[in-house]
């Protein structure tokens, strides 16, 4: 499914994993539009050009991989004006097993599947990465069976996932209060991000009990802390700074959302990235998330290249 | 003699048209009723654009718009508003453009000041959040001279942004719970177990007190008009549980049957968000 990728343009080749040389170069060269100005940016940019050897051998492959390419990325969407980074609230489980008659733990287990085909559809139109809110500190008002279910898939999606998320370059990243969670739960968690901490197709970042206030929070004791260590001082603290402690710092290359996505036609954050999202265009569809599919997501997409983002200025 | 029949007919339009409004209102206030209103007022320059006025005018038109809405807002019983006016990051438009804004702002905050205005029918309480150091002189001495006249006011309250982001507030929030940390002593060891002990560590609850807006409730309704769907840095903390809505309208053209609608959307949506505050309550007690 992930045989062939698009890579940001900005993402540093020296860092591309090339002890998978064994297996074709995946997707290393950006789409771009075909123009006499763009060729030559193309040319120099692809890292076999490098290693004529290497080149001359793979030639054939590249080009079926690029007609590959262009073939994979919906015909109306540019990959230079997709978002770095998309965020989204899976909202809907429960409401959309009820309208079923199912129990909400089937809902649960629909939901996974369709955040599974996001990330496999994130990675073949090169969005580099990928947050999702699973689990609120809020939801854990909820009923204790609902609870324990979640927390039950969630061990299992990271112990069983763990191989493809190797296989497949994806980078974990959990963020979130940790403390309140299972003890069992807290180490797959330390263990996948570990294991996966090296990857370097997407980086997905799961956001278990977590609060976007609590995480301001946790940032500005860490800060404080550093102003007890006499490390800086109160009226020399900076939006930087905090920028640095916020957890979403694990990705620091674009930690802000520039999408975010909420299903089953909530209109809000609750609680959710307040800081990172000051920018985030915002798409909310009344689709419930487990029915969020391919066409919902070009839709987002597609909105997304629509608009005009000012960040406070005038565009002429 | 015609022209005083004129008046006359206005004069009795006018007063139908209050009492209209007031039966209306009194129609929407059996629902629930968001009691704090948050407008980010985006779309004046599109406007003056779309109808060949100079630049500057667009802002003018969307003022008088302002004011009209806050009329409609307080006669339906809403307690807060919270306008957009001006973000940190206007600051980087052409320095005229930035100038004429400072200017407008000076002009308007004391016409509000004036007799026979919304400030003095309502008793309005006038809040100004932001870095007002950044603002020029003459606006911010009429910022202040606006906040110390209305501070004993005891009727709805109106909070305008200026050079205000969420990030900066939030910033500064930090910096102040960081500086009374210290000087309560619990950022230093004093080597004193038992003083060490006693300051806990910075908590939400120290945080949202030094917000700009500590003594406000959060917003119920966020209106962006122009249909933009982003907050652009506006209210980030507090919105966690606001009813978001972007009409499509351009600020100045934001009208009585806009405000309707965005009440009607977030009394149907009521049931919905009180549950989840509910539960949030019960989480933190």
């Amino acid at each position: 499914m992930l045989s062939s990728l698009h890579l940001n343009p900005t993402l540093n080749y020296a860092t591309l994993n090339y002890s998978a040389t064994l297996l074709p170069l995946r997707g290393s060269r950006r789409r771009t539009r075909r123009n006499g100005a763009n060729e030559s940016l193309v040319s120099t940019a692809h890292p076999a050009r490098q290693y004529p050897s290497l080149s001359a051998s793979l030639a054939p492959a590249r080009e079926v991989e690029e007609r590959k390419e262009e073939a994979l990325l919906p015909p109306h969407l540019r990959p230079e004006s997709l978002p770095r980074h998309v965020a989204v609230i899976m909202d809907g489980n429960s409401r959309w097993a009820k309208a079923r008659g199912l129990p909400s733990s089937a809902g649960h287990e629909a939901g996974y599947r369709t955040l599974k085909k996001m990330v496999e559809l994130s990675c073949q139109w090169g969005i580099r990465a990928l947050t999702v809110f699973a689990f609120s500190s809020e939801n854990w008002t909820r009923p204790k069976m609902e609870v324990d279910f979640l927390m039950t898939l969630f061990e299992n999606v990271l112990k069983e996932g763990l191989g493809e998320f190797v296989r497949e370059g994806i980078r974990i990243c959990i963020i979130g209060d940790s403390s309140e969670l299972p003890q069992s739960l807290q180490k797959l968690a330390k263990e996948v991000v570990d294991k996966t901490k090296n990857n370097t197709q997407i980086d997905l970042i799961v956001a278990i009990s977590y609060s976007g206030r609590k995480e301001i929070t946790q940032a500005c004791q860490n800060i404080a802390q550093k102003v007890k260590d006499g490390l800086l001082e109160p009226e020399d603290i900076t939006e930087s700074h905090i920028e640095e402690e916020l957890e979403t710092n694990c990705i620091p290359e674009f930690p802000n959302p520039d999408l975010l996505i909420r299903t089953s036609g909530e209109l809000r954050l609750s609680n959710f990235l307040l800081w990172q999202s000051a920018y985030t265009e915002l798409f909310f569809t009344n689709t419930y998330w487990p029915d969020f599919g391919e066409a919902d997501y070009i839709e987002a997409l597609t909105s997304f290249q629509n608009r005009q983002r000012r960040f406070g200025q005038r565009i002429n | 003699m015609r022209k005083r029949s004129r008046k006359i007919v206005a004069r009795i339009i006018g007063r139908l048209w209050r009492l209209f409004r007031r039966w209306l209102f009194l129609m929407f206030s059996f629902g629930p009723m968001p009691q704090h209103i948050a407008f980010i007022l985006d779309g004046n320059r599109r406007y003056a654009k779309k109808h060949n006025l100079k630049m500057g005018a667009g802002h003018t038109v969307g003022f008088n718009s302002l004011v009209a809405v806050l009329r409609y807002c307080y006669e339906l019983g809403v307690k807060q508003v919270t306008v957009y006016a001006f973000s940190i990051d206007n600051f980087r438009r052409k320095p005229e453009e930035v100038k004429g804004l400072m200017a407008l702002m000076k002009e308007k905050i004391d016409e509000l000041l004036d007799e026979d205005t919304i400030v003095h029918k309502f008793g309005l309480r006038i809040n100004f959040w932001g870095c007002l150091h950044m603002l020029s002189e003459p606006a911010r001495a009429a910022a202040e001279r606006a906040m110390a006249a209305t501070a004993n006011n005891t009727g709805p309250v109106l909070s305008v942004c200026v050079a205000y982001t969420s990030t900066d507030e939030i910033l500064r929030a930090i910096k102040k719970s960081c500086s009374k940390k210290t000087a309560e002593g619990c950022l230093r060891f004093t080597g004193d177990p038992v003083r060490d002990g006693a300051c806990g560590a910075i908590a939400v609850a120290d945080l949202e007190e030094n917000l700009d807006s500590a003594d406000c409730p959060d917003p119920d309704i966020l209106i962006r008009t122009s249909g933009e769907t982003r907050l652009s840095n506006f209210l980030l903390w507090q919105s966690t549980l606001t009813h978001l809505q972007n009409p499509l309208p351009l600020w100045p053209e934001f009208s009585l049957r806009n405000l309707i609608w965005a009440i009607l959307e977030y009394q149907r949506v009521y049931p919905y968000l009180e549950a989840r505050r509910r539960s949030l309550a019960k989480k933190h007690n």
